[in-house]
């Protein structure tokens, strides 16, 4: 589904990537773990291609093909879709609006509206005035009305309450349970492994992938000990 | 001629124009209507009784108060008009009389080089209320042409004028309006701008002035301005009674042509409250926005603000609608209709609907 190789990234002439290697196949779920400001979003803007994220060297290859260089709305259209960790206010462009350019059906844009609780924000400006856990729900809306085949979820969870994540973890895992479903999922609190099921984990740190494991284990690992440890790991990821 | 055939009498290209300035040729949604090419008067008709509607030069001679008004809303702010112009409308709503759907009013020029110069008369008497939508339009055949209009509001005691004005001219048209209104105690002068079509050169100052307590008015302006156009588009409010209270909003994108968005909100009196606000999006290297917000009074105890921004589009929010699969043009016509946004005019559910789909319409084409 997604093959990264070797990708350097840079940011504001900084760089963010160095030599970041990761396959995900087709169903699978993958979780990405890391610090404060390692360069988690990065790597996920890197894949749609958003503006101002410079790829230095390396290649993303989706579904077979290499998308670098492809415009945002073609890697969209092709199959992959992304969550905001934090998705801007559109002043004057209604949910609703957005809703109806992902799908004809109104039927279904009310059913998921209904179910993640967002029938009163379908008229209003997106993302303006939203709560953080309605933005999230809002991402997870959209993204089920677009249907891709890679999610990318930056931080589904954060700032979601308990009831909530519950809703939205169980969507997602009813979506992720399709065979040609995958994802990659980032998260801080790993509340969303309780509901999503990820294959593989990856801790990223000093601009590099650390290693590769089971996400929980390595989730309950980090609690304990702290991201440093990881370093030390005994799964480092080959280079 | 009355209104019956009038939607028969144009041809489809004019019709589409016509249109596009608000006006509604078969006057199913309409309380009157007046139509002037060039400058015949095509149609003068009311179907109410609440509501005059005659042309100026009929109005001169069958109304016997007509030069009680003529000329005097200009002499009040001190405004020299000119005094040779052909054709116009008059129309005067009865005491009381509250008009439920919009009378209408459309000057449309038609031939090639000509100089359309109107002299309109509007009276709200007292307690009265009514929607006038005017349209102003030019034929694609009328090159090098030029619209001069005169405009006077008369909206007396606890009257409500809601006057929208919705241009749709071509890049070859010189428009220069000129609108006094003078709004008596209690009473509400709303107007409503719209020019989203090219155009060469328009120059145009309305003023209003509220003369009575608790008057009130409102200007609302939606702009586009296209490349090799230049748009100087202000309102003025002249505040001469306590306790009145206006404002001034405009919306004002340009694609490359030059826009000076002013206003000026003049308080002669104390107690009174207004706002300013302009909203501009520059599209183009080579567009240019001017935005003069001026707030004036020798008065303490006022309450008078402006706000004005001036940018671009966020390339974060384009790119939001691109991660959703939108192109980056279509991204970028979406935000564009949704600054143009049809509820800061002060529009009734009737009118707005109508207004927002001539506004869908023609920034979809025209972007
Ligand atoms: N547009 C930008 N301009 C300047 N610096 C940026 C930009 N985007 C990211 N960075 C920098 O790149 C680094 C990585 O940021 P990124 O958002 O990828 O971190 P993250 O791992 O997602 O962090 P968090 O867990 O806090 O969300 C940070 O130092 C950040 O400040
Ligand atoms: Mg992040």
């Amino acid at each position: 589904m997604l093959d990264i190789n070797r990708l350097k990234v840079d940011v504001a002439g900084k760089r963010v990537l160095d030599d970041i290697n990761l396959k995900i196949d087709k169903g699978e779920v993958f979780v990405l773990f890391g610090p404060n400001g390692s360069g988690k979003s990065t790597l996920l803007k890197i894949i749609m291609g958003f503006y101002g994220y410079e790829l230095v060297e390396g290649s993303i290859v989706f579904k077979g093909n290499d998308i670098v260089g492809r415009k945002v709305e073609e890697r969209v259209k092709n199959g992959i879709g992304i969550m905001y960790q934090h998705p801007p206010s559109v002043t004057g462009v209604k949910l609703r609006q957005i809703a109806q350019r992902l799908t004809d059906d109104e039927n279904k844009i009310n059913e998921w509206a209904e179910k993640l609780e967002l029938t009163e924000h379908l008229d209003r400006d997106i993302n303006v005035g939203f709560s953080g856990g309605e933005m999230k729900r809002s991402e997870l809306f959209q993204l089920m009305l677009q249907e891709p085949d890679l999610l990318l979820l930056d931080e589904p969870e954060s700032g979601v309450d308990l009831e909530n994540i519950s809703i939205m973890g169980k969507v997602l895992n009813g979506y992720l349970s399709h065979p040609d479903k995958s994802a990659l999922i980032i998260t801080h609190t790993g509340y969303i492994l309780d509901y999503v099921k990820g294959k593989k984990g990856s801790v990223l740190m000093d601009n590099r992938l650390w290693c590769v494991g089971e996400p929980k284990e390595m989730f309950d690992s980090i609690r304990r000990s702290g991201y440093e440890k990881c370093k030390g790991c005994v799964c480092p990821q080959k280079g | 001629m009355s209104s019956k055939g009038l939607d028969a009498r144009f041809s489809t290209e004019d019709k589409e124009k016509i249109i596009a300035a608000g006006m509604d040729l078969t006057n199913d949604t309409r309380k009157g209507t007046f139509v002037q090419e060039d400058s015949d008067t095509i149609v003068s008709e009311s179907f109410t009784k609440d509501v005059e509607i005659l042309s100026v030069k009929e109005a001169a001679e069958k109304i016997s108060d007509f030069q009680e008004y003529w000329g005097k809303a200009f002499d009040a702010i001190g405004k020299e008009y000119d005094e040779e112009t052909d054709g116009g409308y008059f129309i005067r709503v009865k005491a009381g009389a509250k008009v439920e759907m919009p009378i209408q009013a459309c000057m449309f020029i038609k031939k090639q080089g000509i100089t359309q110069k109107v002299h309109n008369v509007i009276i709200i008497e007292p307690g009265a209320s009514v929607y006038l939508i005017t349209g102003c339009a030019s034929a694609k055949a009328a090159k090098e042409s030029a619209h001069l209009g005169l405009s006077e509001f008369y909206v007396k005691a606890g009257g409500y004028l809601n006057f929208t004005m919705i241009h749709s001219w071509d890049n070859d048209v010189v428009v220069k309006p000129m609108s006094a209104a003078l709004v008596e105690e209690g009473a509400s002068f709303i107007s409503n701008y719209i020019c989203l079509d090219p155009v060469k050169d328009i120059k145009m100052y309305p003023t209003a002035v509220l003369r009575g307590e608790r008057a009130r008015a409102s200007f609302n302006s939606l702009i586009v301005s296209h490349e090799g156009t230049l748009q100087d588009i202000g309102s003025r409010v002249i505040f001469q009674a306590s306790n009145t209270q206006a404002e001034i909003v405009s919306r004002v994108v340009s694609l490359g042509g030059k826009i000076v968005a002013r206003g000026h909100l003049n308080a002669c009196a104390d107690k009174v409250k207004a706002h300013l606000e302009c909203r501009g999006l520059i599209l183009s290297e080579r567009g240019n926005i001017h935005a003069i917000p001026e707030l004036e009074t020798g008065f303490r105890d006022v309450d008078m603000s402006h706000e004005a921004a001036i940018g671009k589009i966020s390339k974060e929010e384009i790119e939001y609608l691109c991660s959703r699969g939108i192109t980056e043009e279509e991204a970028q016509s979406i935000i564009i209709r949704g600054f143009m946004d049809v509820d800061i005019l002060g529009l009734p559910e009737i009118i707005k609907n109508e207004v927002k789909k001539i506004e869908e319409k023609t920034l979809r084409e025209g972007l």
